[in-house]
């Protein structure tokens, strides 16, 4: 190519790529901070899992971190169908259903309830309906414990004051800030003119729900999914104040088992009941991976 | 009188896909080099290696006479203006001019005097207390640039710095920026999408395309003998009329479609007689006549005319090509007019059309 | 449903059939009830009715006895109350400060263009997606004298190490810290990293052109400019911690001892619904409220009073 000037010298000195040493002071610190801080990340997983799956004897002589020497799911079977909480022996599996029952009908209810909020807050603005959101958000702030009894007659007067029905009802109140939160910032980011498309067509408020925006909202309903089921299953207090012992969810019964028993811990089967209850979640976490943080920044970021 | 700049063989690859190709340019001392192109073309990707910010894959590079090729940004004589201007949100403009001299344990009194300095030659005086967020897009522009008149370099380096402006302030800071150009006398590397801000600024252009430099000339040679067909295309607005055809006549003439256009007095290398030769003339280089015309000619129909204000612009069909022609403002004639098309072939230039190159 | 004709309220364009006001855009008003009813009825009513029955004597069940500051008195008198907000203090500044360094140095480390992102972050956040319950008998399980850490270091020979938070009530506060810190550091690590990316690429080149070196870059440039998030990310922790109560019922029930390790929301609980004493649980609650407010309306007046160059 052109070569304007003569290049005074031939090519000495430094030339091509930058050499770069993989084990430099720096590499050594950034990875090995990052891997001792994934060790105690990991370790309580992995002493979760060990202690399952060892058998009693072991782990009185054993070291918590140790592997077991003699693998066994006789705890497992022990806290999904025998175990003790005060009240009765039946295990974890009882819990475990009452979870998935408590569960899948709130995510639900809050998910629709919540989704046609944001919809409606971005589309269909009417009077005061901002500041109702604002409220709502002002609300979430709030600790629970201050709401709590009025809930309590509310859903006592209402006759579903520990039943399964009250439980739904106070899960989606409390989720309703933060997922409504979700779906508004989502919806807003929805170009207008294919609302206002749709209305010169004549379409109106559910329909254009059902038909445009929906159809358009699958990411964000995982990320809602994601979120409420992992909040919903995790719950305790709600699933301790607002239920009868024979609807306590997992986490209830879990504690029960490993708190309130007494004479002789059975340390492993504790711990597989604590896999146990953490299993649900910590699949949707896998499973999900980057929607999950994505979940996390959506629902942190305000609007 | 040295070279400010020296590139040599520069090659960057990220991964398995090659960004610049075996690159070699020398930019002399005071010289105001464009890097003109598409985007993607490469031309913000050679700046940065320029600047450091960018480790290459093979080459050399050297400023004022030193290897750079390893150095760091703030050791390679050079100051920077971006795009997004980049100023620091937190400090006042004095802040942001004096942080990397502070930085480098200037003196005190040394910092002053060259804040003051480049306040004075961009009329920056009175913003010196205000933070970033309380400067117009202009303003912020010209900080941008005194942090890097304030490091007392030799080379500047612009990224599309005027990019993120509306169009009056484009131009005006675009004399501004010649202005300082004219009045510092340093050695600056800027790149741009604009073919105006490059005709307008440059001493050489260097237009890249797919990471190799397709030509670097001054501005005129490049608008007036493009090297190669995109070249030709690139520069010029409305751009060049090409016409598809072959040489005939050992070279002599040029047949497109029907008709033969004598090539005689054209401005280049041998014509020879070959099978595809593009023949390209800019718009303001034909004249329309309805009545024939002696000399080079080619019938067409008008389709479109365009009131410009200052003159016209007419569209036309020859042979099923588009194309445009400038004419004077009482030069319009209605749509469906069969016209005769005079082209000026000294100033034309033909390609050709395997190649791409310049005849 | 009858569409009285208001002439003097607003009316759409439509003006064949003028509509009253309050049935414009019905369909939205009505869809939009459940968070009207939440909002008001819940959140609003409900924690006025909370603040306003803590003035009267409920015992079991509310009663309209009102006593005046009574409850409050009772409350601030209550050595086990006391404890509950020294130990909510201690913690919730520990937590505060170490999880927002913790997350924030996580995530510079992570900003290094390293190798393995995914998996790094994938393992710094799934304690996050854990039950408070289970992390608090885990970490119980792990801070087990016995067979837990100590135990472990005492096999190895070192017969006199001691690390038994969770029996001793001057450092059960550290045992709940580790658990607490584990599970929610990841998740601020993530707020951070995405301010970290949302920072303009050219302020980092334009710094490096000044010869900045990367940690004073960090300090003097780039935590200034992400001040919204740490904001944000404050907020964020500090209205959980003020929640704090499932960890502490997993970890160690309010022990050892009873009271070493009681929280705010324990004490409104226990007093609620075990020690059938509701003023008792209002006044409670009402605090957690105020301490709340406390952090809120600054927070809000930064975001919201100061918007005035939107």
């Amino acid at each position: 190519m052109a070569d304007v000037g003569v290049a005074a010298g031939a090519m000495t000195g430094p030339r091509g790529a930058k050499p770069k040493k993989t084990l430099s002071g720096r590499n050594i610190m950034l990875y090995g901070t990052l891997i001792v801080v994934c060790v105690y990340y990991l370790l309580p997983l992995w002493v979760m899992v060990m202690t399952s799956l060892k058998g009693m004897p072991e782990v009185r002589i054993g070291n918590i971190f140790a592997p077991p020497v003699e693998i066994t799911f006789q705890p497992w079977v022990k806290a999904w169908s025998e175990a003790c909480t005060g009240l009765n022996c039946d295990g974890l599996s009882r819990g475990f259903w009452n979870s998935v029952l408590i569960t899948v009908p709130s995510v639900i209810v809050s998910i629709a309830i919540a989704s046609v909020n944001g919809y409606a807050l971005i589309n269909w603005k009417f009077r005061g309906s901002d500041v109702f959101f604002t409220i709502l958000i002002f609300g979430s702030f709030i600790p629970y414990q201050i709401m709590l009894y009025p809930i309590v007659i509310l859903l006592r007067e209402m006759g579903i004051y520990g039943t399964l029905w009250g439980l739904i009802i106070v899960h989606t109140i409390f989720g309703m800030p933060i997922l409504t939160l979700l779906f508004r910032n989502y919806f807003s980011s929805i170009p207008e003119e294919l609302f206002k498309a749709a209305r010169v067509d004549g379409a109106g408020f559910w329909g254009i729900y059902f038909r445009i925006m929906l159809p358009m909202s699958l990411p964000i309903f995982v990320v809602a999914l994601i979120l409420q089921v992992t909040g919903i299953w995790n719950d305790f207090l709600f699933g301790v104040v607002f239920t009868k012992p024979d609807l306590y969810p997992m986490t209830v019964q879990l504690n029960n088992i490993v708190n309130s028993v007494q004479g002789v811990k059975e340390y492993n089967v504790n711990m597989a009941a604590t896999v146990l209850t953490g299993l649900v979640p910590l699949i949707v976490y896998f499973v999900s991976g980057k929607l999950f943080v994505r979940g996390i920044a959506a629902g942190a970021v305000k609007g | 009188m040295g070279n400010s700049i020296e590139v040599k063989d520069l090659t960057l690859n990220f991964g398995s896909v090659s960004v610049l190709k075996n690159m070699n340019i020398d930019v002399a001392e005071g010289e105001f080099v464009v890097l003109l192109g598409p985007s993607g073309c490469g031309k913000s990707t050679l700046l940065n290696c320029l600047a450091g910010l960018l480790d290459i894959t093979d080459g050399q590079i050297w400023i004022k006479g030193k290897n750079v090729t390893w150095s760091e940004p703030s050791e390679r004589g050079i100051g920077m203006v971006f795009q997004s201007y980049a100023l620091y949100p937190q400090m006042t403009v004095r802040g942001n001019l004096s942080f990397g001299l502070k930085n480098a344990k200037v003196p005190q009194a040394e910092i002053d005097k060259r804040i003051a300095r480049a306040a004075e030659i961009l009329q920056i005086q009175p913003l010196l207390d205000r933070k970033p967020a309380a400067l117009s897009g202009g303003q912020r522009q010209r900080v941008a640039i005194g942090r890097a008149l304030v490091r007392d370099v030799d080379v500047f380096l612009f990224d599309e710095p005027l990019s993120n402006l509306d169009a009056k302030l484009r131009s005006e800071l675009r004399v501004e920026i010649k202005r300082l150009h004219n009045a510092l006398g340093n050695t600056m590397v800027y790149v741009t999408h604009d073919q105006i801000e490059a005709l307008t600024l440059a001493d050489r252009i260097a237009v890249m395309k797919g990471g190799v430099i397709q030509q670097l000339a001054a501005p005129l040679e490049i608008y007036n003998r493009p090297s190669n067909l995109f070249v030709a295309g690139f520069l010029g607005s409305p751009s060049m009329n090409f016409l598809k055809g072959r040489t005939v006549d050992n070279g002599r003439a040029f047949q497109f479609g029907g008709t033969k256009i004598d090539l005689a007095g054209y401005e280049g290398g041998a014509v020879l007689e070959r099978d595809d030769a593009i023949l390209g003339v800019r718009p303001e280089h034909i004249t329309v006549s309805t009545t024939p015309v002696s000399g080079p000619s080619i019938p067409a129909e008008v389709e479109i005319d365009e009131h410009l204000g200052a003159d016209s612009l007419l569209w036309l069909k020859a042979e099923g090509v588009n194309m445009s022609v400038r004419v004077p403002v009482e030069g319009r004639l209605p749509a469906g007019t069969k016209v005769h098309l005079g082209l000026d072939i000294p100033k034309a230039s033909l390609f050709d059309a395997k190649t791409e190159q310049r005849i | 449903m009858a569409s009285t004709t208001e002439a003097a309220v607003g009316r759409q364009g439509s003006a064949a059939r003028p509509r009253a006001r309050w049935t414009r855009n019905i369909s939205a008003k009505i869809a939009a009830l459940p968070m009207i009813a939440t909002a008001l009825v819940v959140f609003v009513g409900g924690t006025i009715w909370t603040v306003v029955y803590s003035f009267t004597d409920s015992k079991l069940l509310p009663r309209e006895r009102f006593v005046g500051f009574d409850q409050y008195e009772r409350l601030w008198e209550t050595s086990r109350w006391i404890i509950s907000i020294q130990n909510l203090l201690f913690f919730g500044v520990m937590s505060l400060v170490f999880t927002v360094v913790m997350g924030f140095i996580l995530a510079v480390l992570m900003d290094q263009k390293i190798r393995h992102e995914d998996t790094f972050r994938t393992i710094m956040l799934y304690p996050f997606a854990l039950s408070f319950i289970v992390t608090g008998l885990v970490w119980q399980w792990i801070l087990n004298p016995d067979f837990g850490i100590q135990g472990v270091v005492r096999d190895w020979g070192w017969t006199s190490f001691t690390f038994d938070p969770l029996n001793n009530p001057e450092t059960v506060l550290y045992g709940l810290l580790i658990a607490g810190l584990w599970q929610g550091t990841g998740f601020v690590m993530c707020l951070m990293l995405a301010g970290l990316r949302g920072i303009d690429e050219d302020i980092w080149k334009a710094a490096r052109v000044d010869g900045i070196p990367t940690w004073k870059t960090y300090v003097m440039v780039i935590i200034p400019m992400m001040r919204p998030v740490f904001i944000t990310t404050l907020v964020i922790v500090a209205s959980g911690i003020i929640r704090l109560y499932d960890l502490v019922v997993a970890m160690t029930s309010g022990g050892p001892g009873g009271n070493a390790s009681q929280v705010p929301a324990m004490y409104v609980y226990d007093y609620m619904f075990q020690a059938q004493n509701l003023g008792q649980g209002f006044a409670a609650s009402t605090m957690m409220l105020l301490s709340v407010l406390i952090v809120l309306i600054p927070w809000a007046y930064l975001e919201f009073g100061g918007k005035k160059h939107g």
